[in-house]
């Protein structure tokens, strides 16, 4: 049991872990947040514009990819991206694509559906006399939306953002199903190659519980200085 | 694009000889709709325990519970399953940890018992909120009319405060059917892996996720329908959603 607990190999592989995997983890969650973050907000944005279709269309994309599990999305895209990259570049054959690009364009899109509920509930949260102010000034509706309105729903959704981050931050373990080298990733080679399995799921487990734990510490906080900014 | 699209190929045989594709792949989803009823049945239990215990007066029962919210919520699903079903064995006695690795469907209760325990922290919190939504009053209600705290939960705040948590107890629901995808890790031939092994011998990779996309979302259409009605049906006229 204990006893034959092995510290040794999390002496030797800690490096390998936090330096390659923990790298790519994280590396995956800040630009997959940043891309979502964008995308999801355009998506808001269309699903609550005036035009016709686009609001259906962006309703549709953000339902569609909220009732799918994301591991079946996860390999959806990895075999989707070298046709979608062929059709793009126009080239003869389905191009090559990295398993952490593949990852990348397949977390910025599914996130996308996330955050573009989160912000659309971030610009319903703005008070219409806003709206009807900023339009008084004369300002044209894109401006309203740029320099009025989604400042405001930023920074009414930014609890509510960063908890859905520190959510992706754990979802980015699913990589695991394209083999790549995440922290779980690493932890998994390591545990296979020195037969450690007991040791490194722990230590990545460990890992994963500091971080989300202090990161959702910093959102409460974040959340209680916000109630008595207001 | 140069694929070959084949949309016959659900009514060839699968290598395997025990049917059609389209049999392989109805099979993933009784295994998928098997794991996560299971799996929802631990997640209600002991998420409304340990969402009550979180409502009490008493400070250790509320750390304590705080304490098991915190451990489940910020650990990765996969990972969880990885230590209920390979580091779990190696922790308990020898005879107990062979017992569970040569147990037939080992990859099933894992998941049901992991996926289980990973939902009801989110069960908990859901139902936290539900007995903090309800107006001071009606706990002081259930006090002078005598009841004890058990009494008091039993009859008065868990049947309102399950009654307010309704809409996001079917979305928890859902979100469990999605997350019974993860055990594929390890080796439940779910929906999502049958897709997948679908495409391995058959190579007709985008039909196999597009069924497979189909019958999640046809699942979705049920169990939001499924939940609209049980929400009609149990609505306290006066109340939320009652008329």
């Amino acid at each position: 049991m204990l006893a034959q607990f092995d510290f040794d190999v999390i002496a030797r592989s800690w490096v390998y872990l936090l330096r390659d995997g923990l790298t790519f983890t994280l590396t995956l969650t800040a630009l997959a947040t940043l891309g979502g973050m964008v995308l999801g907000t355009l998506l808001a944005v269309a699903r609550l514009s005036r035009l016709p279709v686009l609001p259906l269309l962006a309703g549709g994309y953000v339902n569609l990819m909220r009732s799918l599990p994301l591991v079946l999305v996860i390999f959806w895209f990895y075999f989707l991206v070298p046709f979608l990259g062929q059709w793009l570049t126009g080239s003869e054959r389905p191009i090559q694509v990295g398993g952490f690009t593949s990852a990348l364009v397949t977390f910025t899109l599914f996130e996308a559906a996330y955050f573009a509920e989160i912000m659309r509930a971030g610009i319903q949260s703005i008070p219409r006399g806003q709206v009807f102010a900023a339009q008084a000034l004369g300002l044209r509706s894109s401006r309203v939306l740029r320099y009025v309105v989604l400042p405001q729903a930023f920074r009414n959704m930014l609890p509510v953002t960063l908890t859905q981050t520190i959510v992706l931050f754990q979802d980015t373990s699913l990589v695991y199903v394209l083999s790549l080298t995440d922290l779980l990733g690493a932890a998994s080679k390591v545990a296979h190659r020195d037969g450690r399995l007991v040791e490194m799921y722990l230590f990545a487990a460990l890992v994963y519980f500091i971080i989300s734990f202090a990161a959702s510490r910093g959102v409460r906080v974040l959340q209680r200085r916000m109630a008595i900014a207001d | 694009m140069n694929y070959h699209w084949n949309w016959r190929i659900f009514w060839e045989l699968s290598p395997d000889a025990t049917g059609t594709y389209l049999d392989l792949l109805l099979s993933g989803l009784a295994w998928t709709l098997a794991t996560s009823a299971c799996a929802w049945i631990i997640a209600l239990l002991l998420g409304a325990i340990v969402g009550v215990l979180r409502t009490l007066p008493s400070r250790a029962l509320a750390r304590a519970s705080g304490a098991y919210v915190e451990v489940f919520r910020n650990v990765p699903l996969l990972v969880q399953l990885f230590l209920w079903f390979f580091v779990l064995p190696e922790l308990v006695p020898p005879r107990m940890g062979l017992w569970l690795k040569q147990l037939p469907d080992a990859p099933f209760y894992t998941a049901v018992v992991g996926l289980g325990l990973f939902m009801s922290a989110r069960v908990a919190e859901q139902v936290r909120a539900g007995v903090t939504a309800l107006p001071r009053g009606q706990r002081m209600a259930a006090t002078a009319l005598g009841l004890t705290t058990t009494q008091a939960y039993r009859h008065v705040l868990l049947p309102m405060a399950f009654r307010i948590i309704l809409p996001p107890l079917t979305s928890e629901f859902l979100n469990t059917i999605k997350n019974s995808s993860v055990a594929l890790t390890i080796g439940l031939m779910e929906l999502t892996a049958q897709a997948r092994s679908m495409q391995e011998f058959s190579f007709q990779v985008f039909e196999a996720f597009t069924a497979a996309t189909l019958l999640y979302l046809a699942v979705n259409i049920l169990v939001v329908l499924a939940g609209r009605l049980l929400e009609r049906a149990v609505a306290v006229p006066g109340y939320v959603g009652g008329r």
